[in-house]
């Protein structure tokens, strides 16, 4: 059994939250600039251009990269045989969501569904736990925007749709989403399980870093064929025409009923942001 | 593409010489509102009460800011996704409206809103919001204090770099995706 005090999986937290909303990912920055030797016009290379000199102000002015610091999501590895000393762990990222956004200047973007009234403290996180065997815990922090968020979408395909009909469903949504989810995006695609799961694979999807692909490369080889198919829209950054349409497809991919083929796009903006903290 | 400095209010003859993919370098008085604020003032309209600012000329900026720290007058502040406000938008543009200030597409009836009323659509870069709150000099919550971050806010720019996507005349920026 390992013992882990609330307190030190407090700080890891906070810590990861204000780091994530502040100081854009490695991986990102250099799809950036990778992207921008790529476009031809003025105006993509300029939209890349703004976006450089946005990490670098938000790095050095300590404000974040965007306005938009999200609803706070969590994906959770809990050990089997780790035990969080002095708090539970639902409290402590609901506690150390509430710090990060208060002290570090980020804003609060949960509200009500139908009031709309602000809950004022960007609580509830979304919070997924999975128990896992041995004693090692491994949380994962995504702050996920409401515009790219609001692009994504979730479907049930019938098997004789096949492979077609997915690349169809995921091309046709982000040449619907267009220029709205602050492109160039990273697309989220989770394919199988259930109604539930494929979405939740989506998300997951966006974990991974932007150069890394599937292991599998019957997967790898459709996430390329995805990211081509979108970048062919032409649809370029913030929507004004280029080559950059998206940054990568992550697909995430599991077996589904003998009936069904699930499919869900989850649409991440260009701010990429999230962090790790494994204990 | 020519390159123009405007001041707010925006006069009629200002708006009317844009062009999609001209760049606008915006200077003066905005106001900041998004969905629940919008909501507020289309409600305020049908009880014939007043608006929180005065209309004719303004621009909107769809915005809501992440907090200022100290020494700082407004928190990042980048644009937030327009077509939410397409429902109340025509509505504006006819009593008045310059400019609205986004991202992301309008809907056709927010497009001959404009033509009708001479307006026009700017377009900021969306998730630039540290670099974007540069320009913006001072901020002061006007009205629907009780909103936070979605209360409406009088900005002061100074060179708010932006890019007329839809003009006047029917002219559109954004690219039609390539569907083959």
């Amino acid at each position: 059994m390992k013992n882990i005090s609330a307190q030190t999986l407090h700080s890891h937290v906070v810590a990861m939250i204000l780091k994530a909303n502040k100081i854009i990912r490695d991986d990102v920055l250099e799809a950036f600039k990778n992207a921008q030797a790529k476009e031809s016009t003025p105006v993509a290379k300029e939209i890349f251009r703004q976006l450089l000199e946005n990490a670098e102000y938000a790095a050095t002015s300590g404000l974040p990269l965007c306005q938009d610091t999200g609803l706070a999501v969590f994906f959770v590895e809990y050990g089997e045989d780790v035990r969080i000393e002095g708090g539970s762990l639902h409290d402590v990222l609901t506690k150390a969501t509430i710090e990060a956004y208060d002290k570090g200047f980020l804003r609060k973007s949960a509200c009500n569904p139908f009031t709309r009234k602000n809950t004022g403290d960007n609580t509830p996180a979304m919070i997924h736990t999975d128990l896992v065997p041995g004693e090692t815990l491994r949380i994962r922090y995504m702050a996920k925007g409401g515009g790219s968020e609001n692009m994504s979408r979730a479907t049930m395909l019938t098997p004789s749709q096949g492979w077609k009909g997915i690349r169809d469903f995921v091309v046709q949504r982000m040449a619907e989403a267009g220029p709205n989810p602050c492109p160039p995006t990273i697309v989220g695609v989770g394919v199988g399980g259930t109604f539930d799961m494929a979405p939740i694979l989506a998300k997951q999807a966006l974990f991974r870093p932007i150069p890394v692909s599937h292991p599998d490369p019957e997967i790898a080889a459709r996430e390329q064929e995805l990211t081509e198919a979108i970048n062919a829209l032409g649809v370029g950054p913030m929507g004004l025409g280029g080559n950059t349409t998206c940054l990568a497809v992550k697909m995430e991919v599991m077996p589904c009923h003998i009936a069904s083929l699930p499919v869900a796009v989850n649409v991440q903006c260009h701010s990429s942001r999230h962090g790790e903290v494994i204990l | 593409m020519a390159t123009y400095h405007l001041k707010t209010p925006l006069a009629k003859e200002d708006l009317a010489q844009l062009q999609s993919g001209d760049i606008v370098l915006l200077s003066g008085i905005i106001y900041s509102a998004r969905d629940a604020a919008h909501k507020r003032m289309v409600d305020a309209l049908d009880k014939d009460e007043s608006l929180p600012f005065d209309i004719k000329g303004a621009a909107i900026y769809y915005m809501g800011p992440a907090p200022a720290p100290t020494g700082y007058a407004i928190g990042s502040a980048g644009p937030t996704t327009s077509y939410r406000m397409d429902a109340y938008a025509p509505r504006l543009y006819g009593l008045g409206l310059g400019a609205t200030i986004g991202k992301g597409r309008r809907n056709p009836e927010v497009r001959d809103a404009m033509q009708t009323h001479v307006g026009v659509y700017l377009g900021a870069t969306g998730g630039a919001g540290a670099l974007i709150s540069r320009c913006i000099k001072s901020a002061e919550v006007i009205a629907y204090e009780d909103l936070g971050a979605e209360a409406v806010r009088r900005l002061t720019v100074e060179d708010f770099p932006l890019l007329v996507i839809n003009d006047a005349h029917g002219g559109e920026l954004y690219v039609t995706p390539t569907l083959s």
